[in-house]
């Protein structure tokens, strides 16, 4: 498909977080750039714009950069693909996905990162970048090859869901990767508390008779790695940040200067542990849904600013992987579709304006892995999606573009969703041809 | 219903039983008084009932047992029903069948009532809601197990005349205990005070939210108390991981004539089985028939499967009537 020429999007509201522009007017798109945007642009701005879309009601804003995914694509392509999950991610309004290392064979080779690069370009989907793995094999051991990694496009260092649990190489990997100014991002939650956990501890897990994972598994494992931040004085980020206390310590690694970011998914802002009920595999995830104290707490970080992103957390698993004993289920919840309307219950509820919500999902993440993402600027990629902020709907996963369906929104009434979405300049997806 | 449904005008309104959390205290009174019936039946030289005359049984337990799947098998027969023991060992899972084609398998053979026991808490409510039939749970993980729960309380009614208004302190590992649970709930519909006597290492988080008073001492949490129930500690958890010996356990945790003295003087012991015994109980202390109901427990366990198995087949002919 040939890039249209030129588009005009008329009367959209525009959002742009980075500069914190909320205003009415139109945006020119030329051959896959962003040529011109604003309130009043001159008449002639549209002058040979083949299409032209009125956006009247709808918001404009940058499509949004997803910052933990997990592809399973190479290894376990019944889950997910590349192309299955840039259907979904385009569904969602995202524009840009970095994947987790965790695929088979693990990214924790320079050919293997080329492999996932040479798929995306097959695709030619949303844009696709990838973790390196921190350790080889994600064994949590020896370092990989980092900086010949990052050179072939490796964004930052982790071993996705698993934790880096002995200090020692916790302390080389950012010792290292602060030679070449990489980003090591960790899954904090100390693995001696939360092994053979099937959800957070408290009354829930007692009454169920299952094996619970104590809250401070978080903090005790973000304080250690703060330490050894201000021993090597490593750039960090803590990842999918889920405990009152784990968040209260970021904000004062924060206050006390240290380069530590972190971001949250949005179960940990919309659902708590009650959703497991009566034993949902579908609300089984890795850090498990907290308490109601817990996911009022994530509000509040996001709110001041201390949570830097939300990530969808994307976890593909099929029938076979859920539709089993709790304590047997695989932890995670598919999330590209759901991410911008569970994140936009922060507006409509009343917990933050929405351009600092859209800052969370665009270059708020962005910013963290160093991407040209995530804004509206003039000769940049058009990676747009226009969305409808009121659009009532309710959750569906029978209908997700995504290859599998465990979704811990299942049957929830969302509000607000995207309508159209282009990556430079294409058009990915539109909710009017089937949504 | 039989001739032996009793005078209660209350039915009991589920499908399966797959925990004591959520009943009525009618329906356990309901399931306790036809349990009754059938304790007298039992002591009869002809113990054999038609209830189930044409019904078929299922007991299929994913986990080792002899006690509760001899009890059930019993239970069937003596209701005239065909049982059969499927026992789906380890070997069956690492073929890569999942519980839900064990279920589909079970379909085809058109049961009418599964008992079902399952290592992971929660699985036999998964296997309820793919089957046809009643399913009543024989032991799910660290979650319920209602008959135990059912047994227990027939065991102290009949002994006690009430379970309102007594104390019962429940000790040993409620951490892993799938009787602690059903028991808890039980005793706190009926009325009764539940304590439960551990180190914490044996307790799960917020146990106190399910309505018992909590200790941490054995005779703080024995004084008074009308009923001590012991849990089975399991050999693999008594050396080093939860609690640091077996001396150790049985010096501070294990009940023995010393320590129930500050109990009522009437006060009765009661264990699940099968007994450690030196680890949570004195030896001389289960058997002594002035104090131990244990073995009564196991003769009332068959009368309230039969209870059980009763109630659920009849609902089955009501709504094949219907």
């Amino acid at each position: 498909m040939a890039a249209p020429s030129a588009t005009a999007f008329k009367n959209a509201r525009l959002l742009d977080p980075a500069s914190g522009l909320d205003e009415t007017g139109d945006l020119i798109m030329r051959d896959g750039l962003i040529t011109a945007f604003g309130p009043k642009l001159p008449k002639n701005a549209a002058a040979g714009c083949k299409d032209v879309i009125d956006c009247s009601g709808l918001c404009l804003a940058p499509g949004l950069v997803d910052m933990r995914v997990q592809l399973r694509d190479p290894g376990e392509e019944h889950k997910e693909t590349i192309a299955s999950a840039s259907e979904a991610a385009a569904a969602g309004g995202v524009t840009a996905m970095v994947c987790l290392p965790n695929t088979n064979p693990v990214i924790d080779d320079v050919a293997v990162i080329e492999f996932v690069a040479r798929r995306a370009r097959e695709v030619r989907g949303v844009k696709v970048f990838a973790y390196g793995a921190l350790t080889r094999d994600l064994g949590g051991t020896e370092l990989t090859e980092m900086g010949l990694l990052a050179q072939t496009g490796a964004l930052a260092f982790t071993d996705g869901i698993h934790t880096v649990a002995n200090a020692l190489v916790m302390r080389r990997a950012l010792s290292y990767a602060s030679t070449f100014g990489l980003l090591i991002i960790q899954h904090p939650e100390e693995p001696s508390l939360s092994k053979g956990g099937d959800m957070n501890e408290g009354e829930v897990a007692t009454r169920l008779g299952l094996a619970g994972i104590p809250d401070c598994a978080e903090v005790m494992m973000i304080e250690r790695d703060l330490r050894l931040v201000e021993l090597t004085g490593g750039r960090y980020h803590a990842a999918h940040v889920s405990t009152a206390d784990g968040i209260e310590a970021i904000r004062g690694a924060k206050s006390r200067g240290l380069s530590v970011t972190c971001d949250t998914a949005p179960p940990y802002f919309a659902l708590n542990e009650m959703e497991v009920g009566d034993y949902r595999t579908f609300a089984k995830l890795s850090p498990p849904l907290r308490s109601e104290e817990d996911r009022k707490a994530v509000v509040a970080g996001l709110a001041d600013g201390t949570i830097d992103a939300i990530a969808s957390d994307h976890a593909p698993h099929d029938q076979d992987s859920k539709r089993v004993p709790f304590t047997q289920a695989e932890a995670g919840g598919v999330g590209l579709e759901t991410l911008l309307p569970v994140s936009l219950e922060l507006h409509h509820n009343g917990h933050m304006p929405l351009l600092d919500i859209l800052a969370r999902l665009t270059c708020g993440p962005a910013d963290i892995l160093g991407l040209p993402l995530g804004r509206l600027e003039v000769g940049a990629p058009a990676d747009l999606v226009v969305f409808d902020l009121d659009r009532p709907w309710t959750v569906d996963p029978d209908v997700f573009r995504s290859k599998s369906k465990n979704s811990p929104f299942d049957e929830r009434p969302v509000q607000g969703r995207a309508v159209r979405t282009f990556v430079g300049g294409r058009t990915l997806f539109s909710l009017a041809d089937g949504g | 219903m039989s001739e032996n449904s009793g005078p209660s005008n209350i039915t009991f309104p589920h499908r399966h039983l797959l925990g004591i959390e959520g009943l009525s205290p009618d329906e356990i009174t309901l399931l306790l008084d036809l349990s009754e019936t059938y304790v007298e039946q039992n002591r009869k030289a002809d113990k054999k009932k038609t209830a189930l005359r044409g019904r078929t049984l299922i007991n299929l337990f994913f986990e080792t047992s002899t006690r509760t799947r001899t009890s059930f098998e019993l239970a069937g027969k003596r209701l005239g029903g065909d049982v059969i023991n499927m026992s789906v060992a380890a070997s069956s899972i690492k073929k890569g069948e999942t519980l839900l084609d064990t279920a589909i398998t079970l379909n085809a053979m058109h049961p009418d009532v599964l008992v079902v026991r399952h290592p992971d808490s929660g699985a036999v409510k998964l296997l309820a809601e793919k089957v046809n039939c009643s399913v009543i749970n024989g032991g799910d993980g660290s979650h319920e197990h209602p008959t135990q729960a059912l047994l227990d309380a027939l065991t102290i009614r009949r002994r006690l005349g009430r379970l309102s208004q007594l104390t019962v302190a429940i000790c040993g590992d409620v951490l892993h205990s799938r009787v602690a649970r059903s028991n808890i709930h039980l005793l706190n519909i009926m009325g009764a005070q539940v304590r439960v006597v551990a180190p914490p290492t044996l307790l799960p988080a917020q146990i106190e939210r399910l309505g018992v008073e909590v200790f941490h001492d054995m005779r703080d949490g024995l004084r008074g108390c009308d009923i001590v129930m012991m849990l089975r500690l399991q050999t693999e958890r008594m050396k080093g991981s939860f609690v640091p010996s077996i001396r150790e356990y049985f010096h501070f945790f294990g009940l023995d004539y010393d320590k129930l003295t500050v109990a009522k003087p009437d006060a009765l012991i009661m264990h699940p089985g099968p007994m450690n015994r030196g680890v949570e109980i004195d030896s001389e202390l289960a058997d002594d028939v002035g104090r131990s109901v244990i073995r009564e427990q196991v003769e009332i366990g068959v009368a309230v499967r039969m209870a059980c198995l009763e109630t659920l087949a009849s609902k089955r002919t009501a709504a094949e009537a219907y």
